[in-house]
């Protein structure tokens, strides 16, 4: 016979005749009868009486907070795999943590919860629970009268979970039950029917027998729940997570080309969504990377893909960049009405030499700096290809960056096809310009 | 030198990968989701666990769970998620379970503005529990900070047993920014101590009363306890006030005690200066501007930049602001460490410059209220 899991020194002590005490004893069987050493399994142990479980054995032990329990064994059971973990929650937690238990049948992970059903809140005086029958007499007035109650099982058996079994806490081989549910692969839950003779039955008749006939009269749940028969989430988590490339290295750019300034340059991006504006800041980043500039990239887009404005802030400086906005842009790429508007307040901070290439089809207000119009649609450059075409334009031009700068920064951002269509076009913004 | 591009989220996650962080939980929320996307591609590949919990309350729950389960674990969020982690954050302090929480503020209160920073959450993060015990909030202001103060966090977590905030924002968190990686010097790395000798192990007894308790993993050979009810050494239910304020005070000492170990801060003094900015995270880079703006000139200006904010660093602070005649604190939000630097400096005054409109506030804007500050 292996050992005795019960704490010595903490002996089960609950109310006379609660049904958690048969429970406690019945646990502590079916650890017996599998031959499991006290640090081979973890209790851990929901809110109110159901949380008393894991003082009352002398296993691993994890008390939280309600509603909670699942989540703590979640974590606890991925990073030692080969705990058994078993969760004791009553109908309080079975309601608080309804998302948890949920997504925690969906995960399919290997833990045994025991729900401790006794149909009430013991622990704060009897008031009413998920499970509470509308007929009760509890202690929240007549809140459960008007509330339709859960029937765990089906919850369970709907959200995915693998092993789902419907007992009394008084039958003779509730402790075999539960060596079954413990030994079953995956997500396996009970729910366990019994007395609260501290709260409940001082105003509600329920007995063994009382139980025992209700369960009776609902559909049968015994173990195995063959439509939601699968792996394991922690094995099939391995085997996927062994599979998966490592991460490359951070990409590092070397100082290759001698800047064209040597001062902090402020750029200013405006555009809509879908004129890949982020993607031109970015590009502008690494083309400031490769003259040895340090960089920093400021967006800000809406919600919505494909609608709305984009805009980007680069700024590219010989030192650390300290100030991340725009005081003074140096350039301004206005290729997007919805980007121009949404930046009205910036239109201020351009001064006389703010050098503004604007697409001719956007209307920009007033504002000073040198303006230089490109009709993009005319040269059939796509919307999609204005920002990486104004890059190119700056690079003709020498502003900020040169031509094999910006190309460096293509072949850092992009590969093969994207690549080359990137490179084609900024090599024809000469021509645009 | 070479320069990488990074988000400072993603400094985070590289951060947290080196400190030897393997267990990842979080709920997907701008500004912070692309710490999880980071960590979704460097964990799972290195025998790590990162997973998306059904909410934020779940996703820190597993990670209290792989910590006392001997993983150094992290989860990141906003405020809204913050406000859902306050359940556990408190049983993480009270029960002393290692775990790095980062908040990437975004302008509030509640939902607020999902892709405007703030730094709206600074007194939220330190009193955002039950109890009202300390924690450490470490605040970043730039990718570098995200790096390392990451590792710190980590080591501060495994060396105390408690929750280490990482206080970033938008601005930082979602803002790329070039960084030499190769100058990045991390410190060494800290494991939470086990037990030493043959003695039976008692999971919360700290061997001196402002310590910290060893630890032994759940699932381990020794059988260890985790309780969030109020506990003694054995990690049992206690109602003996003794035992309870011995324990109280131990929470709270084990940190106040050794703050100076981990005081973290940049002083940027020039010669002169009679104003001193007390500034923090992104808004202490507009600072650092208005300083350099400023020097050389006939009214310098000298910065002191907090990267830890609780606990308070306060000696510090009385230290540094010593022979200054303005004192300018500037935040991004209405007024929150101000507060705190009224309170430490008692009768003097202290001049404020705050923000809350999502936008960051300017070294003009510092400048013009630094000139106020001096015609007073």
């Amino acid at each position: 016979m292996m050992p005795d899991l019960i704490n010595r020194n903490r002996p089960p002590a609950y109310c006379p005749g609660c049904s958690h005490e048969v429970v406690t004893r019945s646990l502590n069987s079916a650890l017996q009868h599998m031959g499991v050493d006290a640090n081979q399994v973890v209790i851990v142990s929901d809110i109110g009486c159901s949380g008393l479980f894991d003082t009352f054995f002398s296993t691993h032990a994890f008390h939280g907070l309600h509603g909670r329990a699942l989540t703590y064994a979640t974590g606890i059971k991925l990073a030692q795999p080969n705990l058994h973990v078993i969760v004791t929650m009553g109908d309080g937690g079975l309601g608080i943590g309804g998302a948890h238990l949920l997504s925690t049948c969906r995960r399919n992970i290997d833990i045994t919860l025991l729900i401790l059903n006794n149909f009430n809140y013991g622990m704060t005086g009897g008031q009413f629970s998920a499970t509470t029958p509308p007929e009760a007499q509890v202690g929240s007035g007549f809140l459960n009268q008007i509330e339709k109650p859960i029937d765990a099982c089906r919850v369970l058996r709907a959200a995915g979970a693998g092993y789902v079994s419907r007992v009394s806490a008084y039958q003779s081989d509730l402790a075999g039950e539960m060596e079954q549910a413990i030994q079953f692969n995956g997500f396996s839950a009970m729910d366990i029917w019994g007395i609260c003779p501290g709260r409940y039955t001082r105003r509600n008749k329920v007995t063994y027998k009382t139980i025992q006939s209700a369960i009776d009269s609902l559909p049968p749940f015994r173990g195995p729940v063959s439509e939601n028969i699968r792996e394991e989430y922690g094995s099939q988590y391995r085997q996927k997570a062994g599979v998966q490339e490592p991460p490359p290295p951070l990409l590092k750019v070397k100082k290759r080309f001698p800047a064209l300034f040597d001062e902090r340059k402020e750029i200013l991006i405006l555009g809509s969504a879908g004129q890949r504006i982020i993607t031109a800041g970015e590009v502008l980043c690494y083309a400031g990377l490769t003259c040895g500039q340090h960089a920093s990239q400021k967006n800000d887009y809406p919600i919505t893909v494909l609608r709305g404005h984009s805009a980007s802030e680069v700024i590219l400086s010989p030192g650390k960049i300290d100030f991340a906005g725009i005081a003074a842009p140096d350039v301004v790429l206005a290729l997007g009405q919805e980007g121009i508007d949404r930046k009205t307040t910036l239109l201020n901070t351009f001064v006389e030499d703010t050098f503004v290439l604007v697409d001719t089809n956007v209307d920009i207000p007033d504002c000073k700096g040198i303006r230089h119009r490109v009709d993009f649609k005319a040269k059939k450059i796509k919307r999609q290809d204005m920002a990486m075409a104004s890059l190119g334009i700056l690079a003709h031009h020498q502003k900020l960056i040169s031509l094999e700068m910006l190309e460096a920064a293509l072949r850092i951002r992009f590969q093969g096809k994207a690549l080359e269509g990137a490179l084609a076009l900024v090599r024809r913004a000469g021509d645009i310009a | 030198m070479s320069l990488s591009l990074l988000e400072g989220n993603e400094a985070i996650a590289w951060g947290a990968y080196h400190a030897g962080c393997r267990f990842f939980a979080g709920y997907p929320i701008t500004p912070a989701t692309t710490i999880l996307n980071t960590m979704m591609k460097l964990l799972p590949p290195s025998e790590g666990i990162c997973i998306q919990g059904e909410d934020e309350i779940a996703s820190i729950g597993f990670c209290l769970g792989a910590s006392m389960a001997g993983m150094k674990a992290m989860t990141a969020t906003s405020g809204p998620g913050i406000s859902l982690y306050s359940e556990n954050i408190s049983f993480a302090i009270g029960s002393e379970i290692p775990i790095v929480i980062v908040d990437v503020q975004r302008l509030g209160p509640s939902t607020g503005s999902a892709t405007k920073g703030s730094d709206g959450d600074i007194q939220f993060l330190r009193w955002g529990n039950s109890g009202g015990l300390p924690v450490i909030v470490l605040a970043p202001t730039d990718v570098a900070d995200c790096y390392v103060l990451t590792a710190h966090a980590f080591n501060l977590a495994e060396k105390f047993r408690c929750p280490v905030f990482i206080a970033s924002n938008k601005e930082i968190g979602m803002t790329r920014e070039s960084l030499d990686v190769d100058s990045i010097q991390l410190p060494p790395l800290i494991q939470r101590a086990a037990p030493v000798g043959n003695t039976p192990y008692i999971p919360f007894a700290a061997s001196d009363p402002d310590g910290v308790p060893p630890f032994m993993p759940i699932g381990g050979k020794t059988v260890a306890r985790q309780t969030s009810s109020t506990h003694g050494p054995e990690g049992y239910i206690t109602v003996d006030p003794e035992v309870i304020a011995q324990s109280q005070t131990r929470l709270t000492n084990k940190l106040i005690k050794h703050l100076d170990t981990y005081t973290f801060y940049e002083l940027h003094e020039e010669a002169g200066a009679d104003t001193l900015i007390i500034s923090y995270g992104i808004t202490s880079r507009s600072a650092k501007t208005a300083v350099a703006r400023c020097a050389g000139t006939p009214s310098p200006l000298s910065l002191l930049s907090l990267k830890t904010l609780w606990p308070i660093p306060e000696a510090l602070i009385r230290e540094k602001v010593a022979g200054y005649q303005n004192i300018v604190v500037v935040e991004m939000n209405l007024g929150q460490y101000v507060q705190e630097i009224k309170r430490i400096l008692g009768n003097r005054s202290v001049t404020f410059l705050g923000q809350m409109d999502g936008s960051l506030i300017t070294p003009t804007q510092i400048e013009e209220v630094v000139n106020d500050a001096r015609s007073h």
